[in-house]
């Protein structure tokens, strides 16, 4: 019993993660309809920088990480005004195919500049933990999840709260009526991006601490999150924590009761699995909505 | 030029073909290597313009498909020795029946959720490959048999003397695919003006005007998947055999990603869009190599990396500045050269323009 919960914590702190980057996707899909497949880059791009400023530079992690998520910020808005403002109208697939353009790009570019190894977060964690009942919490895995709590605590805020919360809300129901209503489109999009980039920078942190460490296949766990915001709906925030939650229990569960026979690696894809199934009974997510439809 | 007009296919694309046919004996090794996987490629590419240029169904799984094809290859040619004309074929048949299997859950399924269930089929594909040792070899991968037509044999150090012109194992490679190419052309220029082609372009435009309209959306969606995975099957034999070795981890994200590049930079929804794009997008790995501050050794760009940062860049160049891809830059140029803002019809002009509106039901 004491294995289940030791994997069910490490699952509910990878799941916390998880809803980090769907809720990434969440806010940039509810501004603009667009799904960004860069969000992985965000996280890998955001994960080397604070390595780099605290290891290398020797700025202290905090700050290191606050200047990386400025630094993130301005990357993100600078794509969206450069490059995604010319594409308002397109279809999905255009979106789709220029954020893969620019996460190949990203992600090749940090390997270019930092090399193929792995580095060192810098961070003040390292493997610390506390031990009660037998189960290890690590001071990563304790503090990923205060912090993702207090980080959706301050969306809902807001989204509620906020007048480019409320700007927010009205894009994501129609952004041209919104338009109309004289609330600012471009600068919503902006504001989403912005956000999605902090998000990426937070989940890169955590993802990055112990036992994992900055490398160039932690984009990937953007992928991985792709299964949390299917089970939670593209839209609603609510689902994407619930669908990121999930899949991290999933994933780490089978990787503690994974059957031999279904091969090495299989939590890695276990999600994908979970995800199909519910695809195919529900095919707009647990939460999503079934769009209405004229011809 | 009477005769000229009573060709099937235009002056431009004739010569492109007969330039295609001479090249082997004017390209060195190395760059006839090259030539053979853009020709492979291509095969692949065609397929994937079907499913997204022309019925507008999003797929990042093409790598998937190419993967089917190969381990049909080996476990037909190379476990059980039977002769490539029958392992080519059913190469792609075994993709495009993993194809109809995939469907019934894409047919539930629209734009962005397609995409991401696609990206799920290539990570779980992904790990059925690195796990079937007996078929795929594991993660260290396993030989590919070369094709063998007859007494044919293409491995390499073989060649074949044709009246005094000698075709070695790179330009048999390169005929064999050049034909397949040129036939799957000539398969989708029929499909599309045909009566199920109209179906999928009216699927692609409005699903649902189509459906009223009494095209049948789930048979043509699944027809899409099968004639595309079919393709992929065919180009993924071929390819795994030229190499004649090949491992799972080559079957990723981004060998996708440089379908839908090469779609996408060539020209989505036009009929040699799919191969011009190939040409840009296999080639600058190659090409790469042989600039000046790219070395393998670890001090300056490695060739991997220039060509990604390469194809992210230019994919998003595309997408701003000519959504036709290279095929539109023809007409464009020409359109420009008579005079400024003189409307024309160039191909793929409907094509780019549906794909590229909002979907109404999507808002």
């Amino acid at each position: 019993m004491t294995e289940f919960f030791q994997l069910l914590f490490s699952g509910v702190a990878l799941g916390a993660v998880y809803s980090l980057i769907a809720l990434g996707f969440t806010v940039i899909y509810r501004a603009s309809r667009v799904i960004n497949f860069s969000q992985g880059a965000f996280i890998l791009v955001s994960a080397y920088v604070i390595s780099w400023l605290a290891t290398d530079k020797g700025v202290p992690f905090f700050l290191a990480v606050a200047l990386s998520i400025v630094f993130a910020v301005a990357v993100g808005v600078a794509f969206q005004l450069l490059v995604l403002r010319h594409l308002v109208g397109r279809s999905a697939f255009v979106a789709v195919m220029v954020t893969i353009g620019a996460s190949i790009a990203m992600t090749a570019a940090v390997s270019a500049i930092f090399g193929p190894d792995q580095k060192l977060l810098g961070d003040p964690w390292g493997s610390s933990a506390v031990h009660a009942a037998g189960i290890t919490f690590t001071w990563v895995k304790l503090w990923s999840i205060i912090v993702v709590a207090a980080v959706l605590y301050a969306l809902y805020l807001f989204d509620r709260h906020s007048r480019y919360g409320l700007a927010m809300r009205a894009t994501a129901s129609d952004h041209i009526a919104a338009l109309a209503a004289g609330v600012p489109v471009g600068r919503v999009h902006a504001i989403a991006w912005g956000m999605a980039a902090t998000l990426g920078t937070i989940a890169g942190m955590f993802l990055a601490g112990f036992p994992n460490s900055p490398n160039l296949g932690l984009g990937d766990a953007s992928f991985r999150a792709f299964p949390a915001i299917i089970l939670g709906g593209l839209e609603s925030p609510k689902g994407a924590v619930v669908g990121g939650v999930s899949i991290g229990v999933v994933e780490i569960l089978t990787s503690g009761y994974s059957p031999g026979w279904a091969g090495t690696n299989f939590s890695a894809v276990a999600p994908y699995i979970v995800m199909i199934a519910v695809l195919l009974a529900k095919p707009y997510g647990l939460f999503g909505s079934v769009p209405a439809e004229r011809i | 030029m009477a005769a000229l007009a009573r060709l099937p296919v235009r002056p431009g694309v004739l010569a492109a073909i007969v330039v295609a046919l001479v090249l082997p004996f004017g390209a060195d090794s190395a760059q006839l290597s090259t030539c053979v996987f853009i020709v492979i490629a291509a095969i692949g590419a065609v397929g994937l313009n079907v499913l997204t240029g022309y019925t507008g169904q999003i797929s990042l799984g093409h790598a998937f498909f190419l993967a089917i094809g190969a381990y049909t290859a080996a476990v037909l040619g190379g476990d059980h020795g039977i002769s490539a004309l029958i392992w080519i074929p059913a190469s792609g048949l075994t993709a495009a029946a993993c194809g109809l299997l995939v469907g019934p859950t894409a047919l539930r399924l629209r734009g962005l959720y397609l995409a991401i269930v696609t990206l799920g089929l290539l990570f779980i594909g992904q790990h059925l490959f690195f796990n079937l040792d007996g078929i795929t070899g594991g993660p260290q991968g396993r030989a590919f048999p070369a094709v063998q037509l007859g007494s044919f044999d293409f491995s390499p150090g073989q060649q074949l003397t044709i009246g005094g012109a000698v075709i070695d194992h790179d330009g048999l490679y390169y005929y064999l695919a050049l034909i397949i190419l040129l036939a799957s052309l000539l398969f989708v220029r029929n499909l599309v003006a045909s009566r199920p082609g109209r179906a999928m372009q009216a699927v692609r435009e409005r699903e649902l005007a189509g459906a009223v309209l009494g095209v049948d959306v789930a048979r043509t969606k699944l027809m899409a998947f099968g004639v595309s995975s079919f393709f992929a099957g065919v180009s993924g034999a071929l390819f795994v055999s030229y190499l004649s070795f090949a491992q799972p981890s080559q079957w990723d994200l981004l060998l996708s990603i440089q379908y839908l590049a090469a779609i996408t930079v060539g020209g989505i929804g036009t009929l040699y869009g799919p191969v011009l794009g190939s040409i840009v997008v296999f080639a600058i790995p190659d090409l790469a190599k042989s600039l000046p501050f790219i070395s393998d050794d670890g001090t300056g760009l490695s060739p991997g990396n220039f060509s990604s940062i390469l194809y992210g860049v230019l994919i998003i160049i595309f997408f701003v500045v000519e959504p036709r891809g290279v095929a539109g830059l023809g007409p464009r140029l020409s359109a420009w050269l008579r005079r400024p803002g003189a409307a024309t019809t160039p191909m793929g002009r409907v094509a780019v323009q549906s794909i590229d509106q909002e979907e109404a039901g999507s808002r």
